[in-house]
């Protein structure tokens, strides 16, 4: 089970990395965030995200239109 | 040598304010600061608009031979004779921002409401201010005054410097 899920479906390029950046910020260290988006340029800029932040993506994948994001908090 | 991690500062020179130009300086500046970078918006000349309590950012395709609209299955390009009739402004604009919000992008307003709320550092342009005769309390309370020293003082210190 993850800790918090975002729902960024619908959003577009940067409001994804915005709202997941603050949903952050309630997730305890070593807590892990789900992101739901829609946006296809999501898929390389959360990689973008986690690797100059330094959290950890656990898994990137899509169901459909829907990409699911798991991120550790360890930025 | 940079590596991935850590290029930690940045400054944007924001010298442009019509509806498409505010784009790229707020959503770099406000990812940037998501991404853990500290980040300093200098606005000038025209981006000077961007600060305006009253934000009224608007759009013409006149003589932008490049702006056209998906419309159809197509695009479509504005002639200059028919972007230069009156009222061309207002319509263009509001074609622009209903599309924006069908695509999900964010406006301007609330891009530069999440800018400040990281605390992206912002300084208007004490000449610019000067020059147009703009008054401070027609401006949002974040940006502090400088000029052109100030910019200077961070840039120097920042890992990327941009103009836009």
């Amino acid at each position: 089970m993850v800790d918090q899920v975002l729902d960024a479906k619908g959003l577009n390029c940067p409001l994804p990395i915005l709202r997941a950046k603050k949903a952050l910020k309630d997730v305890p260290s070593g807590g892990t965030l789900e992101i739901l988006a829609t946006d296809p340029g999501s898929v390389k800029d959360f990689e973008a995200f986690c690797r100059s932040t330094g959290n950890e993506m656990l898994s990137s994948a899509q169901d459909g239109d829907v990409y699911k994001f798991v991120i550790r908090h360890t930025g | 040598m940079l590596d991935d991690t850590n290029a930690k500062s940045m400054t944007i020179i924001v010298t442009k304010g019509t509806l498409d130009w505010a784009y790229p300086p707020f959503i770099l500046a406000t990812t940037a600061a998501a991404m853990g970078i500290e980040t300093t918006m200098f606005f000038t000349f025209y981006g000077l608009q961007l600060l305006k309590k009253d934000l009224d950012t608007k759009i013409n395709p006149l003589g932008n031979a490049a702006m056209e609209m998906p419309m159809g299955g197509g695009h479509m390009a504005m002639p200059n004779i028919v972007a230069a009739m009156p009222g061309m402004t207002a319509l263009t604009t509001k074609m622009m921002k209903n599309m924006l919000k069908k695509k999900g992008v964010a406006s301007i307003e609330e891009l530069r409401e999440l800018a400040l709320e990281a605390e992206v550092k912002m300084i208007a342009c004490q000449m610019t201010m000067d020059l147009f005769e703009y008054k401070r309390e027609d401006m949002i309370d974040g940006p502090e005054l400088g000029g052109a020293a100030s910019w200077v003082d961070v840039a120097t210190k920042s890992d990327i410097n941009l103009y836009i």
